[in-house]
Parts: C-alpha cells; sequence; structure tokens
C-alpha cells in the first residue's frame, strides 16, 4: 500500500467548505496565496490555492475532482488523492469543514 | 532596505493594544507596570488610520488587544474600521464587559476569531487567579455566546504552578465549549509576571510532566481542536524565537501610540520609539531606531554569531537577555549555549510562596 492509505476517504457528495474565520486571500505584499485563520497564516501554492477556492459548500467532492481533472488534463485517480489528502490535512486542522 | 542595513520584510500581524484598562488582575499579565491612562489613548480615527497603514505595509492580522478591549466604548466602531481596511480581525478578551450585545455587533462588524483566557478549570481557583470574582462564569457565559454565532473560538489558558496540573481538564473545558482551538501559553516572564515570577513558576517535574500530557491530549484530540503550545521559557534548551525575528514579522502599538517591536520592548532601556500620532507606520517600520536596534543577526554576540541555529531564533528574545544579563543584545540565556544559562536555573528554582501582587493601574 502507498502511503495515502491511512488517510480515510471522502464521501463524493461531501460538500467542503472554509468554517468562518478561514480565508484564502491573495496578498501581493506576501508573494502570493494564503490561508488566513484564527491567529495563524498558511501560505498556499498555486495547486493548493486552486483546490481550497473550489471549497465553496457548494461543489461536491467529486465535482470538485471533476472540474479540476478537466483544468489540468491529469488522471482523475491521482487528483481525487491529492484533493482528498489536502482536505483531509485541512480539515484536521480546523480549517476546512467536510 | 531597513536603515540599518538589514533586509526589510513586510510586517504579517499588528497586535493593537486598545486600551491598558481591564477589570481583571492577572498577576501573570505582559502588560507593562507603568500603565497607559485613557486620557492617553488613541481615539478611533487614528485607529481607523493605523489599519489602513499596516494593509498597506502587507499586515494580514490585527490583534484587538488590551488590557480588556472591550473597555472601549468604539469596540465596534474600531473593529469595523479594521475589517473595513481589509484585515483579518482577532479579539483578544477577558470576556468581562463585552455583553451578548456587544459580541452580536461585532460579529455583524466583520470580526472573524476571538479568543477568551480562561484562567482554571476550576471557578474558585480561576476566579482567584484572575483577581475578579464571578469571572468564570461571564467567560462561560460569552464562550457560548460566540459559539452560537458561529464566530470560531479559542481558549487560551496561561500555565503556571496554580494550574499546570490540570492541563488535561483546560483541554476539556475548551472542547466542551466549542472551542476549535485551545493555547497551552505557559507564562511568559515580563511585566506583571516577572514581577510575581516567584509565585508563578512551576518545578521542572510540573513541566515535564506538562509537556507529556500535552503530546498524548494532542494525539488523543487529533482533528476535534487544535492543541497549540510552548514550552515553558526557563525550562527551555533553545530560546523561543523573537516575535519571528525584531522587526520581522510583527508590530505592536499600544494604546498611547506607540509602535513596539513586541509587546515588551519598553523594558529595554535606551530604545528610541515613534508614535502614530507623529508617523505613518510605514516611515517607523522602516525607520524608527527601536525596529532597527536589533533587526537582523549582525548585533549578535557569540556563541549566536556562529550558531547555525541564528536565522531560526535570532539568539532569543531580546527583553529577556536585558532582563536576565542587563544586555540587550546578549545571547538569551534561556540557551543552553548561553554562558548566563545558569542564572536561569537559578531563577527557575527559586520558587516562593508570595501572595499574587495583581495587576493594577
Amino acid at each position: 500500500m502507498n502511503e495515502t492509505s491511512a488517510v480515510p476517504e471522502i464521501p463524493p457528495d461531501t460538500r467542503p467548505r472554509l468554517p468562518r474565520g478561514v480565508r484564502l486571500v491573495h496578498n501581493e505584499a506576501q508573494g502570493g496565496w494564503v490561508l488566513l485563520a484564527p491567529e495563524r497564516v498558511f501560505k498556499a501554492d498555486a495547486i493548493a490555492a486552486e483546490i481550497v477556492k473550489r471549497c465553496t459548500g457548494e461543489a461536491t467532492f467529486g465535482e470538485i475532482v471533476d472540474d479540476l481533472v478537466k483544468a489540468y488534463a491529469a488522471p482523475r485517480e491521482r487528483i481525487a488523492v491529492d484533493v482528498a489528502a489536502l482536505l483531509r490535512s485541512l480539515a484536521d486542522k480546523k480549517l476546512l469543514e467536510l | 532596505m531597513a536603515t540599518n542595513g538589514a533586509t526589510l520584510h513586510k510586517p504579517l500581524g499588528l497586535l493593537a493594544e486598545l486600551t491598558h484598562r481591564c477589570p481583571l488582575g492577572c498577576p501573570y499579565c505582559s502588560n507593562p507596570i507603568a500603565l497607559d491612562r485613557r486620557n492617553d489613548e488613541l481615539d478611533t480615527q487614528t485607529w481607523a488610520r493605523v489599519f489602513r497603514e499596516a494593509a498597506g505595509l502587507g499586515v494580514l492580522q490585527v490583534h484587538l488587544s488590551g488590557g480588556e478591549p472591550g473597555a472601549r466604548r468604539d469596540i465596534v466602531e474600531i473593529t469595523q474600521a479594521a475589517h473595513d481596511a481589509g484585515l483579518y480581525t482577532n479579539l483578544i478578551t477577558s470576556a468581562v464587559g463585552i455583553t451578548d450585545k456587544t459580541l452580536g455587533a461585532l460579529s455583524e462588524a466583520g470580526l472573524d476569531h476571538v479568543q477568551i483566557s480562561i484562567q482554571d478549570s476550576e471557578p474558585v481557583s480561576a476566579d482567584h487567579i484572575a483577581g475578579y470574582d464571578g469571572a468564570f462564569v461571564r467567560k462561560r457565559a460569552l464562550a457560548a455566546e460566540v459559539v452560537r454565532l458561529k464566530l470560531p473560538l479559542t481558549v487560551n489558558a496561561v500555565m503556571h504552578r496554580a494550574n499546570i496540573e490540570r492541563i488535561g481538564a483546560m483541554v476539556d473545558l475548551a472542547l466542551a465549549l466549542g472551542a476549535s482551538r485551545v493555547e497551552i501559553a505557559h507564562v511568559q516572564y515580563y511585566g506583571w509576571a516577572l514581577k510575581n515570577r516567584g509565585a508563578l513558576m512551576p518545578t521542572r517535574e510540573q513541566v515535564e510532566r506538562a509537556a507529556v500530557e500535552v503530546e498524548d491530549l494532542r494525539q488523543r484530540h487529533h482533528g476535534r481542536i487544535v492543541i497549540d503550545a510552548v514550552v515553558p521559557d526557563y525550562y527551555a534548551r533553545y530560546p523561543k524565537p523573537c516575535v519571528g525575528g525584531w522587526g520581522r514579522r510583527s508590530l505592536n502599538v499600544t494604546p498611547a501610540g506607540k509602535v513596539l517591536p513586541c509587546h515588551a520592548a519598553e523594558s529595554i532601556p535606551g530604545l528610541e520609539f515613534w508614535s502614530v500620532r507623529e508617523h505613518s507606520l510605514a516611515e517607523i517600520w522602516q525607520s524608527s531606531p527601536a525596529f532597527n536596534a536589533f533587526r537582523g543577526t549582525d548585533f549578535l554576540p557569540e556563541p549566536c554569531a556562529s550558531c547555525e541555529r541564528r536565522e531560526i531564533d535570532f539568539g532569543g528574545c531580546r527583553c529577556q537577555a536585558f532582563a536576565l544579563t542587563g544586555d540587550a543584545r546578549a545571547t538569551d540565556p534561556v540557551c543552553h549555549l548561553s554562558p548566563l544559562h545558569g542564572r536561569v536555573t537559578e531563577l527557575a528554582a527559586a520558587r516562593t510562596d508570595d501572595a499574587y501582587s495583581y495587576r493594577r493601574m
């Protein structure tokens, strides 16, 4: 098994969203995308920002993956695993609601 | 470039000490012994300008603090101004002095997050530490209202000899209140805490047990609550990085408008601080003598000068270096590599049973 086996799967109909108090902003002075959270600031790379931007509470996990597959022309399986790992890690830090 | 030749970074955070007035008397308060008076406090419009200037400098988050920020009658207007400037707004409160109605107005004004201090999980002890009867009950009530409004809540738990055995109960309390984050913050010895050091200092055994317990709690509550903790200074092997580097990541505006690299910086004699009453925040960040005094790492003596950690901890805390050695440029003696580290060990052992000297105006 690979290293992602420990990450519980995210059901495709889950609608991930940023909780109140967590915001993704683009800030030139700080060099790009940042996720603002209670007394913490996380730099987000371009890929993470593209994923988090789609976590509006409206799109389902399955739709977010589909959208990214189209945007990046990458294999669906791989994108699903990467997105799930990021979302799970954000949720563990209370930066995302699943 | 800063005017001392060091690289000029963009600040991320602004600590806005709106007032030094506070109903509580916590003996570990980090405010200076000489507190600013109400008559000297900046007005609403000046704070609004400071927030706009901060956002222009790159600041992303403002921490509305004090004293008790709720002691300001214009706290809602101030919060609104920070929000309008595009800043992420964090209210750091004792909860005493913020009514449900005020909280509702703050939420409407765009408040992003609330941090409530809780002195102990035991109500009687909590009120004794705060020096205020009934504080604990009011904190619980405001915390419930924060959660009801769906604002994110952090519980700030300052730990010292009187409550360090109850870290687990504090985390349970934070969970029961609906907090998404809890800070296990060991006392840092500046201001009033320095005055009360002997009465607050935990034992080494307590500190070691606490560290094990925090690790255990983190695993047990993984994904349910974020537990942020720092090792208590006097028992650390390496010093904490001075506010992420002096004049590098953050700035602090006092109630009267002085701009400091950190909240304790006025404890270092001879530094020249500039005020927002006379200068823009950008001018102060770049050129004020206090900000340039310890910017970068060139000022550091050995063993820091050749240490591979000098860009990690910047030689530790300047205020602590001064408080414990009389020289603000010295290696923070909390570091085990400091030639004066033995003094820290002695001070940690110098515990007293003195009554608290409560923080009062």
